[in-house]
């Protein structure tokens, strides 16, 4: 179970991308913003793309009531999620030697993708849930007060993927690199899975 | 006599018809011309799209530098060097009062003539543009980063700072020559003395390459001519500079005449790189001297000025084979010196030909000194030793002349109204155009440089008439582009500029726009009445000055309202501007100041005076369209009688 070892290995190594490369994109473009604001999400926390996306998006944000764009100390997430990949990344590798050194089932890899993928599915559950109250809780003193056209308050929740025209606004929501390198780690694990099968099937033939 | 009077009748008749006649066809060629060519395409920039030229042009007694696009024409700003600009409180705010600091105190306005664009190597680098005040003699520099002015230099000794602010190839100079020479030192003398008594200094300013700052190496001090204008040196010529001079008969009264005698005036040749050498070893005479030097710091946002008291003279005639004239008929005016250095152009404003120098043969003459005679000790060259050849008749009042780098000259010709293309070297008049009206200098970008981009020529005329609708009895000065790229001139645009353009600079807009600056970092910020959280807005009293310290965002004043100001209080308002965002000022206006508003960039620090008078409540506001809400960016001051014991309050959104 070499093979698979190693790529359960890679796959999970290949998380710590999220140390260094955004989760999340969510760009703000309009007529005056030939160069859209735009913020990254990393999992330590919310950067703009550019020095001062943050203080302009809140600028902005601030006329139609919409809370500030929350800094680090401000989201427990932001403390969490590292903790939780990091530890996935360790559980991973130590699974993979495991596998490696055939001290261990193939089945744990695939095991591994399932918790992954539970936690991942809550993340982008508490993500959502974020971007809801972002765009929903407003400050009832807002400048502008705006209604949909069948009399409801507007709100200014951004898409959790896609586009969205929000007001004057052109809104950007993808991944980010390191959601691609999740989405590939996460992949090779399943890869893993079945090399791993494989093996086992051919020792035990 | 009624029959003379007929003759006379018929001749203007005939006059007028000629005249209609002449107009009718000059109307119909400017029409041609645009639909013949598609000219209009040529200048077309569609909407979003940028120009390919940044031209800079000098806004003469507008006292300022205005910045175009070519092809299109289209102004972009205007960037305030000598004149006070309310516009942005540019010389009302405190911290712009020190750069128009001179020896006569503070002057707030002065005659903008020569722009030039910094050199390596003699290429246009767009570091800095420097541009001359011709009035109070001074010399600015522009950072063509932000496109403000950063430096302002007095020079001593001058008066008519004419010939200048040209620049060496490498940047290492910016020179200046005075076109009214004075008594030096200044001092009580009859005017009819002046003949053998006067001097005209030509300073020379070096340039830290680092920094830009400016400082006088030495001052070269001339006989007592008028020094017109001036270039450097280039490529082979580079460590000399040429100096047109008029009025060598010295003359004192009615000028146009008795300055008009000699048949031939000079180009003062001035080998710098000798003299560099001579004050670096000790040379010149230290002199006293009294002159401002100001300069405006980018991340303090103020300007501070310094008197100088000392400036280094440098008599020509104890430097050998620092100075030499050339004989050049009939008072020149532009002295251009082509790209590869070795022709050096006399445009003698009175005379029908063009005189060129050749730079080769006057080293010859001066290594086999073959002077013709001296005047105040400055060996004067023979004219036909030194002379490469004249370009016969080519039009009448030459002024100046560019270059295109394919071995083309493109002379200005006041009098005749035209531009005419000559070949260097064979002096042959290629293509003659008219320009509509007198024109005065011509600029092709980097026209000043080895490497000119010899696309576009543009001519500065003097006089507009019915170019553009009318608008009274003044109307702005009127610009021409041609396209220069075939074998004729190819009349493309007409383009009103600001103020009077006594000359321009352009440069590729590749070279600069991807350096400008876009706003002003406010955690760079260090004016000492900044205020760089909105939690530190306040306001103290100092006896009676009372010191407002303000901040603005999109869109509100911190704060705004305050109370507490007495009449005859002095009030500052400090004001930061906490936006960081390209193209965001908040302007500040205050009900009965005596200055200006202020308008300030992202991440600046501006301080406007207000001295209220009358007890009130007293509103003010943002001038600068900022957001939805700027017409809400607004706030009140309450003035209380002298008298009062009113404390000092201030606040923000507090019921």
């Amino acid at each position: 179970m070499k093979k698979a070892g190693i790529i359960m290995i890679i796959g999970s190594l290949l998380l710590l991308g999220l140390f260094k490369f955004p989760l999340w994109n969510i760009m703000l473009g309009a007529p005056q913003y030939p160069d859209p604001l735009g913020m990254d999400i990393y999992i330590q926390g919310i950067q703009g793309v550019e020095e001062f996306d943050i203080q302009n998006i809140d600028g902005l944000n601030h006329y139609i009531g919409m809370k500030t764009i929350p800094k680090v100390e401000d989201m427990w997430e932001f403390e969490v999620f590292p903790i939780v990949i990091g530890i996935m990344v360790a559980l991973g590798v130590i699974i993979g030697l495991l596998g490696f050194l055939g001290k261990l089932s193939y089945k744990w890899f695939l095991g591994w993708f399932l918790v992954m993928s539970i936690l991942g599915i809550m993340g982008m559950y508490d993500f959502n849930l974020w971007l809801i109250d972002y765009g929903t809780d407003l400050d009832p003193k807002a400048i502008m007060k705006l209604e949909n056209p069948d009399g409801t308050p507007m709100t200014y929740k951004p898409p959790l993927l896609g586009y969205q025209k929000m007001l004057n606004f052109d809104v950007d929501s993808w991944p980010g690199a390191g959601a691609y390198m999740i989405f590939v780690g996460m992949m090779l694990t399943v890869v893993a899975f079945f090399v791993g099968k494989k093996e086992y099937n051919k020792i035990e033939k | 006599m009624k029959k003379t009077i007929n003759i006379l009748v018929s001749l203007v008749m005939v006059a007028g018809l000629v005249s209609c006649n002449n107009g009718d066809n000059k109307k119909q060629s400017k029409g041609q011309g645009g639909l013949a060519t598609n000219a209009a395409e040529k200048v077309y920039v569609a909407p979003g799209e940028h120009d390919d030229y940044y031209a800079f042009f000098s806004g003469g007694y507008s006292g300022n530098l205005t910045v175009y696009g070519l092809p299109s024409g289209r102004m972009f700003k205007e960037i305030p060097v000598f004149s006070q600009f309310p516009t942005s409180g540019y010389g009302y705010s405190e911290e712009t009062l020190p750069m128009f600091n001179t020896s006569f105190g503070f002057v707030p306005w002065d005659d903008s003539h020569h722009p030039d664009i910094s050199q390596t190597n003699g290429k246009l680098d767009g570091r800095w543009i420097f541009i001359n005040g011709n009035n109070t003699p001074r010399i600015a520099r522009i950072d063509l980063e932000t496109f403000e002015t950063v430096e302002i230099i007095e020079l001593p000794n001058s008066a008519g700072n004419h010939s200048s602010s040209f620049i060496t190839e490498n940047t290492e100079y910016v020179v200046a020559g005075t076109r009214f020479s004075v008594p030096v030192p200044q001092r009580d003398m009859p005017i009819k003395d002046y003949k053998g008594n006067f001097k005209g200094a030509l300073s020379f300013v070096s340039v830290d390459q680092e920094t830009g700052r400016m400082g006088i190496k030495f001052q070269l001090m001339m006989p007592g001519f008028n020094y017109d204008l001036s270039h450097p040196g280039r490529d082979k010529s580079h460590g000399w500079f040429f100096f047109t001079t008029y009025n060598t008969e010295e003359a004192n009264t009615l000028m146009e005449v008795n300055s008009s005698q000699n048949d031939k005036d000079f180009i003062a040749a001035v080998n710098w790189k000798v003299i560099e050498e001579y004050v670096n070893n000790g040379g010149g005479t230290k002199m006293p001297a009294n002159y401002a030097h100001n300069v405006y710091d980018h991340n303090t946002h103020m300007a501070t000025s310094t008197m100088e008291k000392e400036v280094l003279t440098v008599d020509p005639t104890k430097v050998p084979g620092a100075v030499f004239f050339l004989p050049t008929p009939k008072s020149p005016h532009g002295c251009d010196v082509d790209p590869t250095g070795e022709y050096i152009i006399g445009n003698g404003k009175l005379s029908a030909d063009l005189t060129v120098h050749s730079f080769t043969k006057m080293i010859d003459a001066i290594e086999n000194k073959k002077f013709d005679g001296e005047a105040y000790g400055i060996p004067i060259l023979k004219f036909e030793d030194v002379l490469a050849g004249t370009v016969k008749q080519p039009g009448l009042g030459p002024l100046h002349t560019e270059f295109d780098g394919k071995g083309n000259a493109y002379t200005t010709f006041f009098i005749s109204s035209e531009v005419v293309k000559w070949k260097l070297g064979t002096w042959e008049v290629l293509d003659r155009q008219p320009v509509f009206y007198s024109v005065g200098h011509g600029m092709i970008p980097g026209g000043n440089s080895r490497e000119p981009f010899g696309k576009y020529f543009v001519a500065m005329n003097k006089i507009t008439k019915d170019r553009y609708l009318p608008t009274g009895p003044e109307l702005e000065h009127s610009a021409q582009l041609f396209d220069i790229s075939g074998d004729k001139m190819e009349l493309l645009l007409d383009f009103p500029t600001h103020g009077e353009p006594h000359y321009a600079a352009g440069i590729a807009a590749d070279i600069l726009k991807k350096n400008a600056k876009q706003f002003y970092k406010l955690s760079e910020n260090t004016n000492p009445y900044a205020t760089l959280s909105e939690a530190d807005a306040r306001v103290e009293r100092k006896g009676n000055e009372v010191h407002i310290y303000m901040t603005t965002i999109r869109s509100h004043f911190t704060p705004d309202n305050i109370e507490g100001v007495k009449v005859g209080d002095k009030v500052f308002f400090h004001i930061t501007n906490h936006e960081q965002d390209f193209d965001v000022p908040h302007g500040f206006a205050m009900i009965g100041a005596n200055n200006a508003e202020l308008l300030i960039m992202p991440g600046q620090t501006k301080t406007l005076v207000w001295e209220p008078k009358q007890v009130g409540v007293w509103p003010f506001y943002c001038t600068d369209f900022c957001s939805a809400l700027h017409q809400e960016m607004q706030g009140y001051v309450r003035v209380s009688p002298a008298n009062s014991n009113m404390e000092l309050s201030w606040s923000l959104g507090e019921d």
